[in-house]
């Protein structure tokens, strides 16, 4: 009897599965693509021009800001997380936010020192 | 009909599969038989390091040098505590026991990936290895502590690199298996086991596991980076090429903290099973044990800065750290008010595993209050590395972790050997051991108190009276465990049989006749109630012939369950 429900179980993870393959079959024109592209490059020349520019303790915000952005561009369209299930979305968040939770604690420290 | 079906059925000892002998150990996927084959590598090195740690203390018997050099006893403290943290303390209980009866009482019939749990297992053996074989080759064993802080494990002479490569595969291995307890408490419980209904070990596992998952992967990096130090000079760490080494401390310690709580958390949850079996009635407040052990998890990952208090760390956020530390106590004391809680009025049993837990609850109690007086920031700056700090990790560690140790596998011996060990000689044992423990423990704090330092091979005379009682202690607490374990061995090779239930417990482990066979359950049973009701059966362990007419569905099993 049980033996029923996991293969229930199962089976509704596999269809799970099979509907995020549908996702991963989304086409993205090129021009998205290169839109993206153009973003990044502008980011860099961005971090390029600012490293030149004494913003003093803000120097290190800045180029950490435009890095993250930088990130977020590429996990969202080139990694495909914008097509990905809510179940991913939401466990990429966690790490997010316990990765940020380390940082925020560790520059309490340094920016304080 | 039941229980001819079992006589036939060999129990995981005797099930031949595929492999026979040896072989059907190093290649089995049995959970079970996993669990058991961590069993036995892990007492070999509690051993080892239980050794080198009556050696450290055969060495402060006098002052100046006793039986070792100075160079000798800064590798001896090291590997005593790399071997014990990271071979002993942080797998002993899930890998062992979490293998073992987790897949049991969640009504499973193995981990979620049995084959993934066999590997975990070499990569423990691996980093074993690693761990003793920086012992004899190189320039010796490292000198640093287990700790590894820079700049000096960078400069080392030592053979640093190899026994950071041992911690490296371990905390894989620990990875690995806690991935594998997160997705089989997640997918594989019986029909019926809600989250509430999970027993209290499952609980404390599940949120070990998360800590394994989301914290070992920033002690990976942090030890990778320090061999490329050693060997690259990348300058990450070292301030000689612009690195910052309070950066290291906070990296080691972002893993090491949560880690102290991926050590006390599963023996927490072994406390919440013995408890009630013994006090004969339903534990005092399951939700909030349950739920504050994922509070311990998460507010452990937040205090990790009262490490580093005396570390030249800003004042800020000496000041945040150590507000957060104490909110650790909140989860930690809803816990052990529950477990008294639980006791106010029983009828309780008085058997080995009780003795062992109720040393369990005194021990840790002193081992946590005394973690007050560190996190506190004035306090803290006058007993930093002093040997109050290495009496309140060995009253929390050992005293906790180490001690529930012993109660589950007083506990849990007759599910896993099926023999039954003497009681009154456990019993006795387990007296001697909080006698020799406190003998040797108890006067550190003191010391500590008074200024003796920690990791020094030599000391001012002032102190030789104390640290005669400590070494004494040592004596009375290693032969208890020789006691305890030789009454094990004992059992083993020639104890009695022990009975099915030999304590009246009412979780599904205890529900099965005789030994576990390969796949535990003939049937996976239906669970309708509490892990913890002694009134009423709260699992139907033959579904298919106790409840007629449900067609497989849990919830129509579990409603005539419930009227059954």
């Amino acid at each position: 009897m049980s033996e029923q429900i996991y293969s229930q179980e199962q089976a509704s993870g596999a269809q799970a599965a099979h509907h995020t393959e549908g996702g991963h079959a989304h086409i993205t024109g090129y021009g998205t693509y290169i839109l993206v592209w153009l973003g990044l490059v502008a980011l860099t020349a961005v971090t390029v021009t600012v490293a030149g520019i004494h913003l003093g303790s803000l120097t290190l915000i800045t180029a950490l800001v435009i890095a993250a952005v930088k990130t977020s561009l590429v996990g969202y369209h080139f990694m495909h997380i914008k097509y990905d299930n809510a179940i991913t979305k939401i466990f990429i968040l966690v790490c997010i936010v316990i990765f940020l939770t380390f940082w925020i604690l560790t520059f309490s420290d340094l920016s304080f020192r | 009909m039941a229980n001819e079906i079992l006589a036939r059925e060999p129990n995981y000892l005797e099930y031949q599969g595929k492999h026979k002998g040896i072989a059907g150990w190093l290649l089995t996927l049995d959970h079970k038989r996993i669990g058991l084959m961590y069993l036995m590598a892990i007492m070999v090195f509690f051993f080892v390091a239980m050794t080198l740690g009556v050696l450290m203390r055969l060495e402060m018997l006098t002052p100046g040098e006793t039986i070792m050099k100075p160079q000798t006893y800064n590798s001896v403290f090291t590997l005593h505590g790399v071997i014990m943290v990271f071979l002993f303390i942080i797998p002993a209980i899930p890998a062992v026991f979490g293998n073992f009866f987790l897949p049991i009482q969640l009504g499973a019939k193995d981990v979620a990936f049995p084959r993934l749990n066999l590997f975990s297992w070499y990569l423990y053996i691996l980093g074993a290895i690693l761990a003793v074989a920086s012992l004899f080759s190189g320039s010796g064993a490292a000198d640093t502590g287990w700790t590894f802080y820079v700049p000096y494990s960078i400069r080392s002479a030592q053979n640093v690199t190899m026994t950071t490569m041992a911690a490296f595969v371990l905390g894989f291995s620990s990875i690995v298996t806690g991935l594998n307890f997160v997705v089989t408490i997640h997918r594989l419980r019986a029909p019926g086991m809600t989250w509430f209904r999970m027993p209290l070990f499952a609980w404390g596992l599940y949120a070990t596991s998360w800590i394994q998952v989301l914290a070992t992967p920033v002690i990976g990096i942090t030890l990778a980076l320090i061999m490329l130090e050693r060997f690259l000079g990348i300058g990450v760490f070292d301030p000689a090429l612009g690195g910052d080494p309070i950066l290291y401390q906070h990296l080691f310690w972002i893993y090491s903290h949560p880690a102290v709580y991926i050590m006390i958390l599963p023996a927490m949850g072994v406390v919440s099973e013995i408890l009630p079996t013994f006090a004969r009635k339903d534990i005092f407040g399951y939700k909030q044990i349950a739920i504050s052990s994922l509070g311990i998890a998460f507010i452990g990952y937040l205090v990790w800065g009262h490490h580093m208090f005396v570390s030249g760390m800003s004042d800020a956020s000496r000041i945040v750290f150590s507000l957060l530390t104490f909110l650790v106590a909140i989860p930690t004391g809803v816990k052990i008010f529950n477990w008294v809680a639980t006791l106010y009025k029983a009828s309780i049993k008085f058997s080995a595993p009780f003795y062992y837990v109720l040393a369990f609850i005194f021990i840790f109690s002193i081992g946590g209050l005394t973690g007050l007086v560190l996190g506190a920031l004035a306090t803290d700056i006058h007993v930093t590395d002093t040997y109050f700090v290495v009496a309140h990790f060995h009253y929390v560690m050992f005293g906790g972790m180490g001690i529930m140790f012993f109660a589950t596998m007083h506990y849990w011996f007759p599910k896993m050997f099926g023999k039954m060990y003497s009681e009154k000689i456990a019993i006795i044992a387990c007296t001697q051991i909080i006698i020799g423990f406190n003998m040797l423990y108890f006067p550190m704090f003191i010391m500590g108190y008074m200024g003796m330092p920690r990791r020094y091979y030599d000391y001012l005379p002032q102190f030789q009276g104390w640290h005669i009682l400590s070494t004494v202690g040592s004596w009375i607490l290693v032969t208890g465990i020789v006691f305890m374990f030789g009454n094990l061995l004992y059992a083993l090779l020639k104890g009695p049989k022990a009975p099915d239930n030999p304590w009246g417990g009412t979780t599904l482990e205890w529900r099965i006749k005789g030994l576990p066979t390969l796949e535990n359950f003939e049937e996976i049973p239906v669970v309708t109630g509490g892990p913890y009701v002694h009134d009423r059966p709260t699992y139907i362990m033959h579904p298919s012939k106790e409840i007629q007419h449900t067609n497989g569905d849990a919830k129509k099993a579990e409603k005539e369950g419930v009227s059954h």
